[in-house]
Order: C-alpha cells, then structure tokens, then sequence
C-alpha cells in the first residue's frame, strides 16, 4: 500500500518535472527567435541587403533609445501616449458600462437605439478622427475621444448582451424579496457580468492604442504617434522603429496587467 | 376565512408564434399551518401557479388573497424557494442569506443573529457562513438557499422541486429536515413536485393537475397516520402504498381519458 504510493507520488514527481522540461525548451526557442530577428536585421543592414536608410537597425535604434532616455524627451512622449491610451480604455469602459445598463433598464430605448448601436460598431471609427478634432480642438480631449469612441459601442454592445443573459431566475429570487429594478441591477446584474466587464476591459487597451496613435498622428505635437509621424517626415526612420518598438512593449506591458486583473479577480 | 384563496385563476402566456393557456379554472384554499403539494407532470403549469401566488406573475384572471389581503400587497410575507439553489456565486454563505432581510431593509442584529442561527440549526457550522456556494455540496447549498428563505420570516413558504435536482439520500434527508422546520415554525407551505411518494410523505393536502391547460384533477387527503409521521417514516408506513395506488390509478385514468 505504502510502496504503492510512493510510487504514484514519484510518478507525479516526473510529471510536473517533465512540464518545467518542457516549459523551458519552450522559453529557450522563443529566446532565440527573438535574437534571430534582431541578428539577421542587423547585418542585412549593414551588408546593405535591405536600405539602411528606411529599415535603420538594431544598434542605430538602440543608440537613439539611449540618447533619448538621456535627454528626458523618450520618458516625455511616452508618458504623454500612455496617459491618453489609460484615460481612452478607462473613460470608454465605463461609458460603455453605463450606456449598457440604460440600454437594459429601459427595453424600448434599446429597441429604438438598435439600429444606430449596429451602423456605428460597423463603422471603422477612426474614420472619425478629423471631425472629432474639429469638433474638439486639437488636444489631448480629442485624442482621447478618438481612443475613447473606437471602443465604447462595441463594449456597450457586448456588456448589454451579457446583463440580457444573466439566468432569469437569480432575479426571480430577488423579486421573491420584493427587490426593486435598481436592487435586482446591483445584486445579480452587474456582479454577474464581471468577468464580461474585465474581458472588454481586455479588447480596449488594445483598440484604444488604436485611436490614441492615429489621433497623435492627425494633430499633436507630443507623444510616440507623434514620434512616428515626425520620423516619417524628416526620413528618420530609426525614430519610427523606436517608438514602434517602445509601443510594442507597453501594449504588452498593459495587456499583462489587466490579464492579471482579470486573473485575480475572477478568481474570487 | 382561509388563510390563502386562490380564485378562478386563469393564465396564458403570450407570445409571437402561440398563445398557451398554462392555467385554467384553478381555485383553492389554505389553511394557516397546512402543508400542501401540487402534484403534477412536468408542464402542467405548477411554476406558474406559483409566481402567481408570489405576484411575480399577474394572472390574466383571478385573484390570489393572503390573510384576506391580494398578494401584490404582502411584500415579504411570502417566501420562495426555486428548484435549484441560486445562490449567488460570488456571495459568500452569510451575505447570501442575508440578501433578503438587506433587500427589504430588515437588516439589524437581531435578525442577523437569527439567520446565523438557522445555518446551525440546519447543520451548517464551522464557518461556513464564510465560505463560497461552491466550496459546499449541493445538499448544504439547498439547505443554505432554505435559510436564505427562512430568514425574512415569510408566513407563506413555496417550494418549487426543491428536491429534484439532489442526489435520492440527499433528498430523503432534506425531506425531514424541511418538515421539521417548518412544523417547528408552524409555517405554511406549498410543495411543487412531479414526484407522488415526496407529495405523500410531506403533505396534508395533494392537489393533483392535468396538463394543458392546468386545472385542479383532484383533491386527497393524507389519512393522519401519515401525517404524523416525518417523510421518512411516513414512506415506510403500512398505509402509504395504498395512498399511493389510489394516486397513481388516478393519474392513469387521466392519461387514458386523454388518448
Ligand atoms: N414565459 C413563458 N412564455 C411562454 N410560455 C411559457 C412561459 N413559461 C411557461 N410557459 C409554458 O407554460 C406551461 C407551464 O409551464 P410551467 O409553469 O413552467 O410548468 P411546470 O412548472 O409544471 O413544469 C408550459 O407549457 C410552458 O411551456
Ligand atoms: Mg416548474
């Protein structure tokens, strides 16, 4: 009985060792594909297989990086870009969240919006842009009413499918203790749409990032859609794959975040 | 005057394709203290009658009265329990069962004190009043969504199967414990079931409904040798078979006369 154990339990043992195995073959090959991209940019650069003028390289972008942490102007831009991006998917959350709840409190109004909700979530909503500028003035409002309106809609369209699918009968007991609308909206409602909130909250930093650079791009004089837009007009192309690179890693770093957020609190 | 009138209840549900009448012609009466069953296949608009009972439904004809008062005015006197236990996942235990005294602003210590002591006199200590719906097994779920009903002091309680979705041992236990709380509140009751020996053992009273549209068959009722008796025993006294029988001829006569 006692041998039997053990062995399953040394059996468990090679399990989970040969999962870490694995996980760090894993690792390692995505190491080296990442080396393997910035190695063969560089010397395809330097051995002129591709334009050094408009593909830069890997140790002209790492220089400007550290020439642009040194004169403070990286850390400007880029905390001007990431303040618009948070400001966009928070603002557009919420709002999205709201118009969700009106939409469920009121049938008929959901009814009559239907078919505008369905024209402007098909619309490519970055087409907007330049009236949104005229509208707002060139700023950092209508920068981040462009990363704001790229996300909105769809997270009120789908929060408000998710409020219409929590199961009838959770309402069924509240009504049971005489609960009013407002009641039955705070208790099961909006608790059970949770994890459906967080997942939007997910799509929107990505979507925001959207509407922040294309807005940078049409009017400011800061941040890294600037950056981009700049480099592009001045030919200096090491400036683009700089901020394209800096993006790339705070997306990222964003995304992880709130995976994280939606780890936690899902698990509670 | 009796203690719930339900008169000439019809009901039809209306929708795009079709209009079913789930209920027809339903009058009834209970006493203060009785225990009775509605008995019946599934279908037959047991559901229905209930919500409608609770106001959670307009009937499209008839009046319910509580204590001589229609329902839609005794907010809280009524208490309802569903087939499954729909607690809230991301309550725990204790905030689960104090949803309804919070809701209807009942909440003090005292009431506090006497949910929680409901949760032990049904078996559930060691705190489990901390702990998530889903820490627990479906039986300590269903006796926690008792409590959850309990604890309002409704003078009216519904059960709609709540039975059905346990496992056979789990229900012949909550069986007795569910009578000998209600017995110990001299509650009322209604019980919902498509199963007969359950209407037995539990009720003093069994109305048994056909299908399509829903009305009242037939009326028993249990002989006292039975009612005495918790469900347990009353399901092995010597008296229950026959009852039994008489019920079961009776649902197939109906079937019969329906071919
Ligand atoms: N919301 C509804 N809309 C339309 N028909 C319904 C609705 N609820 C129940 N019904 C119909 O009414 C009848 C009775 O349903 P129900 O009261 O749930 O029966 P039971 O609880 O006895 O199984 C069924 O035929 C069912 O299809
Ligand atoms: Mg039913």
């Amino acid at each position: 009985m006692n041998n039997k154990m053990n062995k399953v339990e040394l059996l468990h043992k090679n399990y989970i060792h040969s999962l870490k195995v694995n996980k760090r073959w894993v690792r390692l090959y995505q190491l080296i594909i990442l080396l393997l991209i910035f190695f063969s940019w560089e010397i395809s650069s330097r051995m002129k297989w591709i334009d050094p003028l408009i593909f830069s390289s890997p140790s002209k972008v790492w220089n400007l990086l550290v020439a642009k942490i040194q004169d403070g102007s990286l850390a400007a831009n880029l905390g001007v870009t990431l303040t618009e991006t948070v400001a966009g998917f928070l603002i557009a959350t919420v709002l999205g969240v709201i118009i969700a709840a009106v939409l469920w409190w009121s049938p008929l109004l959901s009814k009559i919006l239907d078919p505008y909700l369905v024209i402007f979530n098909a619309m490519p909503k970055v087409a907007l842009g330049p009236v949104i500028i005229v509208a707002m003035g060139p700023g950092y409002t209508s920068i981040i009413a462009n990363g704001v309106i790229i996300c909105v809609i769809i997270t009120a369209i789908v929060v408000y499918t998710s409020f219409k699918e929590v199961d009838p009968n959770y309402i069924k007991v509240l009504q049971a203790f005489g609960a009013t609308r407002y009641q039955c909206f705070k208790e099961a409602i909006l608790p059970a749409s949770f994890p459906t909130i967080i997942s939007t909250l997910k799509v929107n930093v990505g979507l925001s990032w959207v509407g922040v650079i294309v807005g940078e791009f049409l009017v400011s004089t800061k941040g890294l859609g600037y950056m981009i837009i700049y480099g592009f007009q001045v030919f200096n192309f090491t400036l683009v794959f700089l901020s394209l690179l800096v993006i790339a890693v705070l997306a990222t770093i964003m995304y992880q975040l709130v995976d994280l957020l939606e780890k936690k609190l899902i698990k509670e | 005057m009796s203690f719930l009138q339900v008169q000439n209840i019809h009901h039809t549900y209306f929708t795009k394709a079709s209009a079913t009448t789930a209920l027809s012609n339903i009058s009834l009466t209970v006493e203060k203290g009785e225990f009775v069953s509605l008995l019946g296949p599934s279908g037959c608009g047991k559901t229905t009658m209930l919500s409608i009972i609770s106001s959670l439904l307009e009937p499209t004809e008839g009046t319910v009265l509580l204590e001589g008062q229609p329902v839609s005015s005794s907010k809280n006197k009524i208490g309802y329990m569903l087939q499954q236990d729909y607690l809230f996942p991301w309550k725990t235990i204790e905030e689960n069962i104090l949803l309804g005294l919070k809701l209807s602003k009942q909440l003090n210590q005292k009431t506090k004190t006497h949910a929680l002591d409901l949760l032990k006199q049904m078996g559930l200590n060691n705190g489990v009043e901390k702990q998530l719906p889903k820490q627990l097994s479906g039986g300590m779920r269903q006796r926690v969504a008792l409590v959850r009903t309990l604890a309002t002091e409704p003078k009216l309680l519904m059960l709609d199967e709540p039975f059905s979705a346990l496992d056979y041992q789990t229900k012949l236990k909550l069986e007795d414990l569910l009578s000998d709380t209600i017995k110990a509140f001299g509650k009322t009751a209604i019980l919902v079931t498509h199963d007969i020996g359950e209407a037995i053992a539990m009720s003093d009273r069994i109305f048994l409904l056909t299908s399509r549209p829903g009305t009242i068959y037939k009326t028993f009722e249990i002989p006292d040798s039975l009612r005495r008796l918790s469900p347990f025993d009353a399901r092995n006294h010597e008296a229950y078979p026959a009852v039994f029988q008489m019920i079961w001829k009776e649902l197939e006569s109906f079937e019969q006369q329906n071919e």
